[in-house]
């Protein structure tokens, strides 16, 4: 039975337990693999190869990075508002409509305006997005995990309807905008390094993953040195001392959801802008959902989500190789991995809490 | 008669189109009756919609496979359980997890085991749920006219899955409002101090509803399968566990409420299929879409407090902690 | 001679640092209604909640009617003929009273038998005891009044001997709680034992046949109700604790600063909180609230600090009247009204903030704690560091967790807080709860030097010691309303436990 939550020295709260639930989340993705009959070592040693074993590979590695940094930041800005963010899946695609209109109807300006200019519209168009279930519950009490689980579907359906029927490419029979102009995309790292002296092999790394940096120290900032941060903070701990310290809940509560937004617009920056250079459907893929993961296994710190960012990225990308070499460890791998994380890191928190205290205890004696 | 025949074929697609929805519907609204939010309806339809097809292609048999969906969309209801009503854990991230997990498994599983992107066997003959003709449905068609041809083209001629779906609103109803089970749940989902006080379990009345919730999914899970479909595809449930959601808050956690519900979403849905690429006198061509979009739309406003007014139950998504 | 219907022997039970009830013996006799006294935290629900068995006690022993006894779950106390009204009622508002009735002794796996026979069982108590209630009413639509009543008969249902109400009357007007005190003397007549938990002495003194008082976990005395009276009952709760008594000299006061008048405030329900509170506060003196607690002075300190809007009244700050948008916590900090509030760990810290983090709450936006749109953190921490010496907060530590200080240690960071920012007004409520005896006379001289520099104080407490010990002038209140106003020097316990029971006719 479970009681009274376990006091834990800091270290052990911020880097044990998350460790041990991460850790055995993987074990147990090991027994999956073991159940169809792969080696599991094998499996992790080809992984490992594949995601960080070339430059190519490291190159790949980084960009799926880049998109669970955003989803991860998303995430971590609400739960500090004591927010449960699930709609990161249509924020990004909002996020994506409007850095793809930004792209196609601004196309006339120049790239150094229209590239910056799309870049926020996509957070603009996540910001919006997030606020509105915000401003729902903060004025009209619906909560903001139903409204946000219904808003991932109708962000969908409208990507549907546009590629569709209003912005798709004449005579296509996919679903997407036209390509973007090629002075309305982001830089390709190989090209952004090469004046340098660097070579790199063409990947889909590009400079939104210097975006996703500045994210992280700009989230970093926010939340642990800014006022603002300090408000979404005091609301997501104990909401009546923030309004005993003239704190609005109500107001954090729509802040947060739009800069949460606006993080997961990120994401559109990286695909759309970034990689694909045109709006296609579900270009979100379920990042937004393993931002969850992220976020809850870096404990909301930026610097713990960068670091579960860089551990989907290799599972990613090392998936992906891996399931070259062995074609019945698809990627769908790592969604479960994502979902044994939340699980652990997330709903039995307590479980864990408790074990990792009774081993320090067992060590203390 | 041409509209008689029309509307059948649409009130036809439309009721196989609500059983998914009705299942999950049903599996949502004890879990929260009792107090247990639960968004991973998706997840514990998709697992068992995948364990149902395999059991089904494995052994040629279709009630097999429903045994082993509902097996399995139970073990996960327990899963959840175990986060949200031992370990007082996140009921929201627990349902995250378990439809990440479901996705995530089921594709690998499919993929390992069977090499077809994920697809199990196409199910045949005995593997799958046939059509049921009930009594009387072609003489009726025969002599009565307009009522007989509804009769056999919408009641009649549904597969096993689909009645006992409906069957299970009528006890979903029936339990609820008139058992001392149906009671002690509607009451521990509302105030579960009153339940504790009373001398009755909290963490007993809450895992049964939750295992009724895994063996509603498992039914859903096992009609999209082994009935509506002749085997499992990746990502079969395509957010039906989600309309299932907001049939559930549209029909404010009520059972009959939610059969209309559903029922409207599965016509909505049904329509939306027949008017593509239709246009409609005086209104043009109406964008499919649009239509998708009415479930969830009307949930957010309904939510919202715009039309009506929907109340859960008032302990729902909270662990239970005696107060001091 | 009939064993009392409740003997509980050398009861004990500790939550986690906190003593709840220690040693605890009581007696109750059979068909007697018995009062048990104390303030807010003294223990009595705990004591009830044990021999309720929703909670399991850590020693001590329990006899029911002479025969001793295990109480481990509501339904052992259930089978015993116990029945308990809880403060909070623990009824289901979406269910029929009848439902609600029958939950949990539904006699049968099918409702309709069960429900049959508590109809049957309804009608015949609402005859035998006036207790009239439709069996089909929707229990959240019933008056605070007839809820209590259906938690009542659900407790007689289930054929209770013994009936335990907890604070019953909180939530009554006055005709209901003496339709109340007439139905406990009804069960009485019928052989049932009634405990009767309170803290309203007019109760005890109305209805109880005997009264045992408890304070701080204890039990300190055990009364005829017949041979005692208000005063010494009101003594027995509050208790003489060997206070410091810090000099104070009677000075001349100086301007009104704060000054509310015809305060109201009712709450959801509709039941009045604060009727018609007219205060003023000068500078350089500290006014005490006396009163019982739960009697309005929460809800007062809660409008004057722009936490509750009061539904009727004007309050003035050095002689503005404030507008409602001047009546938040952040505006009247700006306009110099500091608050202690009465909850630090739910109202004034964050507990799983660093120390730091909380000797700023409220004061975030002061520029001076960094650039722009900034905090800067060495600021903060140098700050607290300096703050925290002065006030001797132990450990020192701005980084330590708000949650690992000790209360004192918890109430000191607050304090400075509040009194670092030079207030004008100073809102404090229960500055020394929870707090140990080194501790409260340091803050004691705190609040007399804070008075000394001409900080006008508005102070409530429950410790009655402690507002006689403080006060320059001291207010009663009870019920929501003022009840008398005495000089510090002309004030004695008896005179004020007189007017914080509600008493005011006889004492001039």
């Amino acid at each position: 039975m479970s009681a009274a939550p376990v006091d834990l020295p800091r270290w052990a709260d911020t880097a044990l337990v998350p460790l041990v639930s991460v850790a055995a989340a993987l074990a147990v993705s090991g027994l999956v693999v073991l159940g169809i009959g792969e080696s599991p070592l094998e499996a992790t040693a080809l992984l490992l190869r594949g995601a960080l074993g070339s430059a190519e590979g490291i190159g790949f590695t980084l960009y799926y990075t880049t998109n669970f940094i955003f989803t991860g930041l998303a995430v971590a800005v609400a739960f500090h508002a004591g927010l449960f963010n699930i709609g990161g899946e249509g924020q990004a695609t909002i996020a994506g409509i409007f850095a793809a209109l930004a792209c196609l109807w601004l196309a006339p300006l120049p790239g150094l305006l229209l590239v910056p200019l799309a870049i926020l519209a996509a957070a603009a168009g996540g910001a919006l997005y997030g606020f509105i279930p915000g401003w729902l519950q903060a004025t009209r009490g619906s909560h903001v995990v139903i409204t946000t689980i219904m808003f991932n579907f109708l962000a969908a359906t409208l990507t549907v309807y546009l590629l569709v029927e209003v912005i798709g490419k004449p005579g296509s029979m996919q679903p997407e905008t036209p390509e973007f102009a090629a002075h309305a995309v982001l830089t390709p790292m190989h090209r952004l390094l090469a004046p340098l002296g660097i070579t790199l092999p063409a990947t889909p790394l590009n400079s939104a993953f210097l975006l996703a940096l500045a994210a992280l120290v700009a989230v970093w900032a926010l939340i642990f040195r800014s006022r603002l941060g300090y408000a979404i903070r005091t609301v997501g701990a104990n909401p009546r001392a923030a309004a005993y310290a003239g704190i609005s809940p109500a107001r954090i509560t729509m802040v947060a959801m739009a800069i949460s937004g606006a993080l997961a617009g990120g994401l559109a920056v990286n695909e759309v802008m970034g990689v694909q250079h045109r709006l296609l459907l579900d270009f979100t893929a379920g990042y937004g959902f393993v931002g969850i993961a992220v976020a809850l296994m870096g404990r909301g710190h930026p610097v713990g989500v960068a670091l579960a960012a860089l551990l989907f990225g290799v599972l990613y990308q090392g998936g992906a190789e891996l399931s070259f070499d062995k074609p019945s460890i698809t990627r769908d791998m790592v969604v479960v991995i994502g979902g044994v994380i939340i699980l652990f890191a997330g709903a039995l928190d307590g479980l864990f809490r408790r074990a990792v205290a009774a081993l320090l205890l067992m060590r203390g004696r | 008669m041409e509209w008689i025949a029309t509307l059948a074929v649409i009130l036809d697609s439309a009721i196989r189109l609500s059983v998914p929805l009705l299942c999950a519907a049903m599996a949502g609204l004890w879990s929260e009756r009792a107090g247990v939010v639960d968004i991973g309806l998706e997840g514990k339809m998709l697992i068992a919609a995948f364990a149902s097809a395999v059991i089904a292609a494995q052994s040629g048999s279709a009630w097999a496979g429903l045994g082993a969906g509902i097996l399995a969309s139970v073990i996960l209801s327990l899963v959840h359980g175990f986060a949200a009503i031992t370990w007082r854990g996140n009921q929201i991230v627990s349902g995250v997890a378990i439809n990440m997990l479901a996705a995530g498994l089921t594709v690998i599983l499919g993929n390992a085991w069977f090499g077809q992107g994920g697809r199990t066997p196409t199910l045949e003959g005995a593997a799958r749920f046939g059509e049921i003709t009930l009594p009387f449905a072609q003489t009726l068609r025969e002599h009565v006219p307009g009522f007989g041809l509804i009769y056999d083209e919408v009641i009649s001629g549904q597969s096993a899955p689909a009645y006992l779906a409906l069957l299970a609103v009528v006890l979903t109803a029936l339990v609820l409002k008139r058992t001392r089970f149906g009671l002690r749940l509607r009451a521990v989902g509302e105030n579960p101090a009153a339940v504790d006080t009373a001398g009755i379990s909290v963490a007993g009345l809450r895992y049964g509803a939750v295992i009724i919730c895994g063996v509603l999914c498992g039914l859903g899970g096992t009609y999209l399968a082994v009935s509506q479909s002749a085997g499992f595809l990746p990502h079969i449930t395509a957010g039906k566990g989600f309309i299932a959601l907001a049939a559930v808050i549209f029909a404010n956690w009520r059972p009959w409420p939610a059969l209309w519900a559903c029922l409207l979403f599965g016509g909505l849905d049904a329509v939306a299929i027949r008017l593509q690429g239709v246009a409609l006198p005086g209104i043009g061509q109406v964008p499919v879409q649009a239509i998708q979009a009415l479930p969830y739309l009307m949930t957010v406003i309904l939510l919202a407090g715009f039309i009506g007014r929907s109340t859960p139950p008032k302990a729902a998504g909270l662990p239970y902690v005696k107060e001091r | 001679m009939t064993p009392p219907a409740i003997a509980l022997t050398g009861i004990s039970k500790r939550f986690g640092p906190v003593q709840a009830n220690r040693d605890v013996s009581l007696s109750v006799a059979a068909g007697s209604i018995h009062g048990i006294v104390g303030e807010n935290g003294a223990g009595k629900s705990t004591l009830m909640s044990i021999l309720y068995g929703f909670y399991e006690a850590d020693a001590g022993e329990i006899a029911v009617a002479g025969r001793p006894c295990v109480i481990r779950t509501p339904a052992d106390a259930i089978a015993l003929g116990i029945g308990m009204v809880h403060q909070h009622f623990m009824l289901v508002e979406t269910l029929s009273v009848v439902e609600n009735v029958v939950l949990g002794a539904e006699g049968g796996a099918w409702l309709s038998g069960g429900v049959k026979r508590a109809r049957a069982e309804l009608s015949r108590l609402s005859e035998a005891y006036g207790l009239a209630i439709d069996p089909d009413a929707i229990v959240g639509d019933l008056s605070v009044g007839l809820q209590q009543r259906v938690e009542i008969l659900k407790a007689l249902y289930r054929g209770a001997q013994i009936l335990i109400l907890d604070e019953p009357t909180a939530v009554l007007t006055p005709p209901e709680a003496d339709q109340l005190f007439a139905l406990l003397r009804a069960l009485r007549e019928q052989g049932k034992t009634v405990i009767l938990i309170t803290h309203k002495l007019r109760e005890i003194m109305a209805v109880t046949d005997r009264v045992s008082v408890m304070r701080r976990g204890e039990m300190v005395a055990h009364l005829a109700t017949a041979e005692t009276s208000p005063p010494e009952i009101a003594e027995a709760m509050v208790g003489r604790r060997v206070l410091l008594r810090v000099e104070t000299e009677a000075r001349p006061r100086g301007a009104k600063v704060l000054e509310a008048v015809g305060l109201d405030m009712v709450d959801a329900r509709g039941v009045a909180l604060l009727s018609g509170i007219d205060l003023t506060l000068h500078e350089g003196e500290i006014v005490g609230i006396a009163g019982v607690a739960g009697n309005g002075q929460s809800e007062l300190l809660e409008v004057l600090a722009g936490l509750a809007q009061p539904s009727r009244g004007v309050v003035r700050l050095n002689g503005q009247v404030l507008t409602s948008a001047d009546r938040n916590p952040a505006r009247l900090r700006k306009l110099g009204l500091m608050h202690v509030p009465e909850d630090r760990l739910r109202t004034g810290l964050v507990t799983a903030f660093p120390a730091a983090e909380n000797a700023i709450l409220g004061y975030q936006d002061d520029a001076e704690l960094g650039p722009g749109p900034f905090l800067s953190p060495s600021t903060i921490s140098a700050r607290a560091r300096e703050t925290f010496a002065a006030y001797d907060v132990r450990p020192p530590d701005p980084a330590l967790k708000t949650a690992k200080f000790s209360g004192g240690n918890q109430q000191k960071i607050v304090l400075a807080r509040e009194i670092e920012r030079a207030p004008k007004v100073l809102l404090v409520g229960q500055p020394t709860r929870g707090v140990d005896i080194g501790a409260i006379e340091a803050i004691h001289r705190r609040l007399i030097a804070l008075r000394d520099s001409g900080v006008a104080i508005l102070l409530v407490s429950v410790e009655l010691e402690e507002v006689m010990a403080l006060s320059d002038r001291i207010l009663a209140m009870s019920g929501g309303r003022i009840t008398g106003e005495r000089m510090a020097g002309d004030a004695d316990e008896r005179d004020l436990g007189l007017l914080m029971a509600g008493v005011t006719g006889e004492a001039a």
